[in-house]
C-alpha cells in the first residue's frame, strides 16, 4: 500500500529518451514561468493573490505527464504550473495572470481561477476542497457514458482536514470511479504544518478510511512520481480502482507573494532546495548521457524565450471591454 | 388534461424528461430504492435504474459537486436536497461554484443543472423542517430560482429547467405538495422560467405571492370580493429571473399593491419587488406598497400556535388587504 521514499532514481524508469527529456524541459518551464511571475507581481503588472509553485515542479510533472491529453484535471488555486503540464499555453496563463483578455478566463478569473476546456483542464479553485466533489462527478459522468478518461483531482495538504475530502473519497470508492486523488503536501497549510493540523500527518494512510489504494512518493523525484501515478492511472482506467497519491514535496518561496513566511526556518528551505528535482533530472540525464551542459542549457533557453514571449503577449493583449460585464453571467449572454 | 396533485407533477415532468434525454439523472438521500422522502422520485429507480436514480450518501456538498462535474461533462443532473434546510453544506458548491463557473471559465463551462429543494412551513416542521430560502439563494447572480404555485406550474416549470442551460434552484413548497391539486395540460408542457403569471383578474388592488401563499392571497381575494373590493392575484412562480413588467402592468392597473411571503421580511423578496415599483411606476401608486412576511425571528417554531403566528394566513392577508383597500 505504501511506496517508501527513494533516494535518487536509478535509471530510465521505463521512459523514452525523448519523454525523459520532455520532463525536464516541462518542470524548467514551471520553474521559469513562475520566476516571470514573481518578477511581474513585483513590478505589479499582476495584481491580487498570487500563488507560486517553485519547488513542486516534480510533484506536478510526475503526475499530470502520466495522463492523456483527453484525461480531466481538477486543481487548486496553486495552480499555475498546473494548467502548463496539462497543455495549457503559457501565453494564456500569463495574460490571465495579467487579467487580459486572452487569458485563459479573459481576465475574469486570474491566478487562482484558469480555466481551459479545450485542454481538459478544469479550473482553479480558490476555496480549498471544493473541487473535489465536482471531479467525482465528472468522474460518475465518464462511468456513466462509458468513456476511457481518467480524472486527476489535485490538491493540498490541508484540503484533506475538509469534509469535501472525505465525502468524495467514500463516493469515488462506492462507485468505483476513474479518479487519481493526488495531494501535493509540500507541508504547510499555509503558515500552519502539517502535524499541527491533521491528526494523521501521512496523508495517504487517509485512504485507508475508504478502502481505497493509498501511496506515498517522494515529491522531489519525478521518476518516482511518474512511475507511480502511470500505476495508478492505469488502475483508474483499467479497473476504475480510485486512489490517493501523496506527493511529499516543498514549495520553496512563501505561501503567496504576500506572504513573509516567518513560520519557516531557513536551514529547512535550504535543505529541500539541496534536493531541487529540476538539477537532480538534469544530473541524472547527464549519468545516462542522454544529455550534457549544453543541452541542458539550450532547454533553459528554449524555456525562457517562452515564457519571455508569453509576457510579451500578456502586455500587449488588450484589457477586456467593460460593456462585457454582464457575459457569461448564464449561458446565453443575454439573461440576468 | 388530467387532475394531479403537485408532487404528481413534479414525478411526471422527471419521468418524462428522463424519457426523452438519456443524459438526465437523478442524485440525492433516499431518492432511489426509497422513492424520496416525500416519494417525488417514487419508481423512476426501477423504471430507469440505480445508476440513473441515485442513493447518494448523506452528504449535501457532494450531492451538489458531483452534480457539477457531471453538468460540465455533458449531463443533466437533477440533484435533489431532501429539504431545502439541509441545504448549507451545499451552500459553497451552490454559490461559489455552479453560480460562477460560467463567468469565471468566461463561458467554458456552463452547467444545465437543477437543485430541487423542498421549503417552507405550515407542517409542524419546526425549525429546520420549515425553511424559506429563496432570498439568500435569489440574491445570487448566476443561479435561477423558480417557485411553482400549481401542479400544472411545477410540471411545466420542471421540465423547463431539466432542458435549461443553466443551474436552476427549483423550490416546491413541502405543504402543497399533496394539498394542491389542478389541471395539467397533456403532451410536451414547458412553461417559460422568468413569467409571472395573473392567476385571478381584479381592479381594486394586487396581491402578489407564489408557493403556498399563492393559495392563501386566492382564498382572501374571494373573501374580500365578498366585501365588494376587486382583487388581483399575481403568482410570481419564478424568482430569479423576476418579471418585472408583469409586475409593473399589475400595478399599473390597480395601483395598489400587497406583497406576501412566508420567508422573513428583512431583505426578502418582497422589498425588491418593492423597489422594482418604486422605480419604475412611482406615478401610478395611490397607497404605499405594503408587505406581510414572516417575522424575522431564527426560525419557525414548532408549537402549533406559534407555528400559526408565524405564517401569514387568509385572515391576516384579508385583513392587510382591507387596510390597503381603504387607504
Amino acid at each position: 500500500m505504501k511506496t517508501e521514499p527513494r533516494a535518487a532514481a536509478t535509471g530510465k524508469d521505463g521512459l523514452s529518451e525523448s519523454e525523459l527529456l520532455g520532463l525536464y524541459r516541462e518542470m524548467l518551464l514551471i520553474r521559469r514561468f513562475e520566476e516571470k511571475t514573481a518578477e511581474m507581481y513585483q513590478m505589479a503588472k499582476i495584481g491580487g493573490f498570487c500563488h507560486l509553485n517553485i519547488g513542486e515542479e516534480a510533484a506536478i510533472v510526475g503526475t499530470i505527464s502520466a495522463l492523456r491529453a483527453a484525461d480531466y484535471v481538477y486543481s487548486n488555486y496553486r495552480e499555475h504550473g498546473h494548467a502548463l503540464a496539462k497543455g495549457v499555453e503559457a501565453r494564456a496563463v500569463m495574460a490571465e495572470l495579467y487579467g487580459k483578455e486572452t487569458g485563459t478566463s479573459k481576465g475574469r478569473g486570474g491566478s487562482m481561477h484558469l480555466f481551459s476546456a479545450e485542454h481538459r483542464f478544469h479550473g482553479g479553485y480558490a476555496i480549498v476542497g471544493e473541487a473535489l466533489p465536482i471531479a467525482v462527478g465528472t468522474g460518475y459522468a465518464i462511468v456513466y457514458q462509458d468513456k476511457p478518461e481518467v480524472v486527476m483531482s489535485i490538491f493540498g495538504d490541508g484540503a484533506t482536514n475538509i469534509g469535501a475530502f472525505h465525502e468524495s473519497l467514500n463516493v469515488a470508492k462506492l462507485w468505483k470511479l476513474p479518479i487519481v486523488f493526488v495531494c501535493i503536501n509540500n507541508q504547510y497549510g499555509m503558515g500552519t504544518a502539517v502535524s499541527r493540523a491533521s491528526a494523521v500527518s501521512e496523508i495517504w494512510k487517509k485512504a485507508c478510511a475508504y478502502d481505497m489504494t493509498g501511496e506515498r512518493v517522494d515529491g522531489m523525484d519525478v521518476l518516482a512520481v511518474r512511475a507511480v501515478t502511470d500505476r495508478l492511472v492505469s488502475q483508474a482506467r483499467e479497473r476504475r480502482e480510485p486512489s490517493l497519491l501523496e506527493c511529499v514535496t516543498y514549495r520553496y518561496k512563501g505561501h503567496s507573494m504576500s506572504d513573509p513566511d516567518t513560520y519557516r526556518q531557513k536551514e529547512e528551505i535550504k535543505e529541500w532546495q539541496g534536493r531541487d528535482a529540476i538539477l537532480s533530472l538534469g544530473n541524472h540525464l547527464k549519468q545516462l548521457k542522454l544529455a550534457g551542459d549544453q543541452d541542458l542549457e539550450r532547454i533553459d533557453q528554449e524555456v525562457t524565450a517562452e515564457v519571455e514571449e508569453a509576457v510579451k503577449f500578456a502586455e500587449e493583449s488588450p484589457e477586456p471591454d467593460p460593456r462585457q460585464l454582464y457575459r457569461y453571467v448564464y449561458a446565453d449572454e443575454e439573461a440576468g | 388534461m388530467a387532475v394531479k396533485t403537485l408532487i404528481e407533477a413534479i414525478r411526471d415532468a422527471m419521468d418524462e424528461e428522463m424519457e426523452r434525454d438519456p443524459s438526465v439523472f437523478v442524485i440525492g438521500e433516499d431518492v432511489g430504492v426509497r422513492g424520496g422522502v416525500f416519494l417525488a422520485t417514487d419508481g423512476l429507480a426501477n423504471k430507469y435504474g440505480e445508476d440513473r436514480v441515485i442513493d447518494s450518501p448523506l452528504a449535501e456538498s457532494s450531492i451538489v459537486g458531483v452534480a457539477i462535474g457531471a453538468a460540465a461533462n455533458g449531463m443533466r443532473p437533477i440533484a435533489e436536497i431532501q429539504f431545502a434546510d439541509f441545504i448549507g453544506p451545499a451552500y459553497n458548491q451552490i454559490v461559489q461554484e455552479a453560480a460562477r463557473f460560467c463567468y469565471r471559465s468566461a463561458g467554458d463551462f456552463c452547467l444545465p443543472m437543477v437543485i430541487r429543494a423542498p421549503w417552507g412551513g405550515g407542517v409542524h416542521g419546526a425549525i429546520y423542517h420549515s425553511q424559506s430560502i429563496e432570498a439568500t439563494f435569489g440574491h445570487v447572480p448566476g443561479l435561477k430560482v423558480v417557485v411553482p404555485g400549481t401542479p400544472a406550474d411545477a410540471k411545466g416549470l420542471l421540465k423547463a429547467a431539466i432542458r435549461d442551460p443553466d443551474p436552476v434552484l427549483f423550490l416546491e413548497h413541502k405543504r402543497t405538495y399533496r394539498l394542491i391539486r389542478g389541471e395539467v395540460p397533456d403532451g410536451d408542457h414547458l412553461v417559460a422560467i422568468g413569467t409571472a403569471e395573473v392567476r385571478r383578474e381584479g381592479k381594486d388592488l394586487s396581491l402578489i405571492a407564489y408557493g403556498l401563499m399563492l393559495h392563501y392571497c386566492l382564498e382572501a381575494a374571494e373573501k374580500l370580493a365578498g366585501e365588494g373590493v376587486s382583487v388581483e392575484v399575481l403568482d410570481l412562480r419564478s424568482i430569479k429571473p423576476m418579471d418585472d413588467a408583469a409586475i409593473l402592468k399589475t400595478t399599473r392597473k390597480t395601483g395598489k399593491v400587497l406583497i406576501v411571503h412566508e420567508d422573513n421580511q428583512f431583505g426578502g423578496i418582497a422589498g425588491e419587488v418593492m423597489a422594482i415599483i418604486m422605480e419604475s411606476a412611482f406615478d401610478a401608486l395611490d397607497a404605499p406598497v405594503m408587505r406581510l412576511c414572516g417575522p424575522d425571528v431564527p426560525a419557525m417554531p414548532y408549537n402549533h400556535v406559534l407555528e400559526a403566528a408565524f405564517m401569514p394566513s387568509v385572515d391576516r392577508i384579508a385583513e392587510k388587504a382591507r387596510e390597503l383597500a381603504a387607504y
